[in-house]
């Protein structure tokens, strides 16, 4: 059986994270191939919705990558964007997803490594969590239907 | 049954009157209370009965009032806006003047966020001050809350207020005296006094207005067990003030009760003899009703007026 | 505007555990503002639930679809091929909304998602605060335009009572006590005299113990 390979969406700040992920690229840092980058203008535009509903299409984590706190380019989205990942956290825990699939990172622009640190951490967090049960084509699950019917 | 209250006899005589105060039980035995009332019995010229106090669920101030009366004492029912609207309200009166009580003391009462029911809906349909005025019409007028003519034997209250002299605005609590006396309040109990500066300077204003000619005003004093108890009131009382030196002389004492007590009594002589328009105070030994006799003796105030 | 908040997501999945097809309704009045039931909200309950349920293999087909008022009955009709085939409707109004569904709606199950709590204003984004009681007869020209029917905890006319200390009302340390504002602004505006007037009894029948009320403008009506 192949091992599991999580599929995490990242949505990052394009004045630090997202930055961070070019740094990493050209100093050929090796980071998790697992990770979907999405370029946000600022960790602050992330919504509860928005996470959801990547969650209703399957991806396994996602991740919130914003600024170092004072750094944000637009003074505080990141505050907000790490009150909205705690409030989404909390719905998670509720309908039994977990709450634990969602995180926020602080990776300035500065730190390609930190970038792809934080990539390979939530790759092994999520590997450990198993597949999302909203992931129809992941391995496990189909596992387990088939275990099930077997 | 006599008409007349013998805490406004023993009032109007000029005499330096005591009250003290008796809780009823949270449960329906009658017993504690009886034992309560006999012992303070030749010390006190009227007890206060609480209403629920603190919003915790007691036996009905009214029949409380009626064991502490058959026990020898003249209660002074208490009466809060809290649980009752205007038609419980006097319905409640008519019956208490019925089994002989002859006082009220009329107050807003604590919110039941501090009681044993905090889920409770609370009623306040009428404020305290609008019930001593209601109460007032009810015996000069006699006439309902609504208006309607009281055809016969209308109760005939004598009727009493609160005063906190060390809540806020401080400015306004003279004003709201006033406004209390206007409304028809003949006596006044105050909170507990442990500051006795602001009480000073609250008794100054009272008199510069000639209010204490117009309303027989009572010092509440509170005897405390320990430092423990006085620096609860201090933090945990809301329009309380516990000044710090009192506190540190409880912890500093050797018997803390004793000094307590002692306290207490100093206290009631400073007021007696050193704060003018005062005319009695109010004991509040809270949950520690034993201790009554010994400080209204050591007060020099035993033995109490007799009165027919 | 009304204010009102959501209830727990597990028990309103619990209201509607046995439907298959369901429709969640927002509101684009007070409840957008107030960020309890506008169209983002009503896209992550629906959202929200329909994850439970998956994860309970139990699916559940959720449509979504914000009015522009629930309180108004126009508003709702316009809905009716919304709500044909599905088995309950997720309100995300206040109550006035959810009540206005089940009466149009005769064979379908109506659910409240949200808890109407008052009718106030916002303070700073993100907090709220009552500021009227709907006591039907408005008194706050004599209170100096400060609510003491619904800012004070013991509603209290003739304030404050003995528990106002530091500005503070008795019941926490955190609530400001109504009538210390009162005074501060009867003061201000020299106006200090007026608390002097005793505040006679409130007729309490021009608030909700009159039973349910009705208001009308005959000028405005149009005959049939
Ligand atoms: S007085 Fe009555 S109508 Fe006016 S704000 Fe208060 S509750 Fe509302
Ligand atoms: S402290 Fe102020 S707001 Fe609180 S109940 Fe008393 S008067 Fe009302």
């Amino acid at each position: 059986m192949p091992e599991f390979e999580p599929k995490i969406v990242a949505f990052c700040c394009r004045y630090c994270a997202y930055t961070a992920a070019d740094l990493a690229g050209s100093m050929r840092l090796q980071y998790s191939p697992n990770i979907r980058v999405v370029e946000m203008p600022c960790s602050g535009t992330i919504e509860h919705g928005l996470i959801l509903s990547t969650f209703e299409k399957g991806v396994d984590g996602v991740y919130i990558a914003g600024c170092n706190l004072g750094d944000c380019h637009f003074l505080k989205g990141n505050v907000r964007a790490i009150k909205r990942v705690a409030a989404v956290k909390k719905i998670l825990d509720e309908i039994g997803l977990g709450g634990e699939r969602l995180e926020f990172f602080h990776v300035p622009a500065s730190e390609g490594t930190k970038f792809a640190q934080v990539a390979n951490e939530m790759t092994e967090r999520i590997r450990q969590l198993g597949p999302s049960p909203l992931n129809k084509n992941a391995a496990g699950n189909a596992q387990k239907e088939g275990g099930q019917t077997a | 049954m006599s008409n007349l209250s013998k805490l406004q006899q023993v009032l109007d005589s000029g005499q330096f009157t005591v009250t003290a105060e008796i809780g009823p039980p949270k449960h329906s035995s009658a017993e504690g209370i009886r034992h309560h009332a006999e012992m303070m019995q030749d010390y006190v010229d009227a007890t206060n009965i609480t209403d629920n106090q603190t919003a915790i669920v007691r036996m009905s101030s009214i029949a409380a009032g009626v064991h502490v009366l058959n026990s020898g004492i003249e209660p002074i029912i208490q009466m809060t806006c809290r649980d009752r609207n205007r038609i419980a309200m006097q319905s409640d009166l008519l019956g208490a003047y019925s089994l002989g009580m002859r006082n009220v003391l009329c107050l807003s009462g604590d919110h039941q966020k501090f009681g044993n029911h905090p889920t409770a809906k609370n009623v306040y349909d009428v404020d305290s001050m609008q019930l001593i005025e209601n109460l007032r019409r009810m015996r000069d007028e006699k006439v309902f809350f609504c208006g309607e003519a009281i055809k016969e034997a209308e109760p005939q209250f004598f009727i009493g207020a609160v005063a906190n002299p060390f809540a806020d605005p401080f400015e306004f609590r003279v004003d709201r005296l006033e406004k209390k006396v206007n409304a028809g309040a003949q006596f006044i109990q105050t909170q507990c006094i442990f500051d006795m500066e602001r009480f000073e300077r609250f008794m100054e204003m009272v008199r510069e207005r000639g209010l204490d000619q117009r309303v027989h005003i009572l010092a509440g004093v509170t005897p405390m067990k320990s430092w423990r108890a006085a620096s609860y009131m201090q933090n945990n009382v809301s329009g309380m003030i516990v000044p710090d030196e009192l506190v540190e002389r409880l912890k500093n004492a050797e018997d803390p009760k004793r000094e307590g007590l002692d306290i207490c009594i100093e206290q009631i002589k400073y007021i007696k003899e050193k704060i003018k328009g005062v005319h009695g105070v109010h004991i509040m030994a809270i949950a520690w009703e034993e201790v009554v006799p010994e400080i209204v003796e050591k007060s020099g105030l035993y033995p109490r007026p007799k009165v027919d | 505007m009304i204010v009102a908040q959501q209830k727990p997501v597990s028990e309103i999945a619990q209201m509607i555990s046995d439907c298959k097809k369901v429709l969640f309704l927002g509101c684009a009045g007070c409840v957008t503002v107030c960020l309890a039931g506008g169209e983002k909200e009503t896209d992550v309950l629906a959202s929200a639930i329909r994850i439970k349920r998956t994860l309970e293999s139990n699916p559940l087909e959720a449509t979504t679809f914000t009015c522009t008022r629930q309180c108004d009955p126009e508003y709702i009709v316009g809905i009716d091929n919304l709500v044909k085939d599905v088995d309950a409707i997720v309100s995300l109004a206040c109550g006035v909304g959810v009540q206005y569904l089940a009466e149009r709606f005769k064979d379908k199950w109506v659910v409240p998602a949200l808890d109407t709590k008052f009718i106030g204003g916002s303070v700073v984004h993100g907090l709220w605060e009552e500021k009227c009681g709907l006591c039907g007869e408005c008194i706050l020209h004599r209170t100096g335009g400060i609510c003491p029917i619904i800012r004070c905890s013991k509603s209290i006319l003739n304030g404050p009572c003995g528990g106002s200390q530091h500005g503070k009302c008795e019941v926490d340390k955190d609530v400001d006590c109504a009538w210390q504002l009162i005074y501060d602004r009867m003061r201000a505006l020299g106006k200090l005299d007026k608390l002097m007037e005793i505040q006679p009894i409130k007729d309490w029948s021009k608030s909700r113990d009159g039973g349910p009320r009705k208001a009308i403008r005959e000028d405005v009506m149009i005959d049939e």
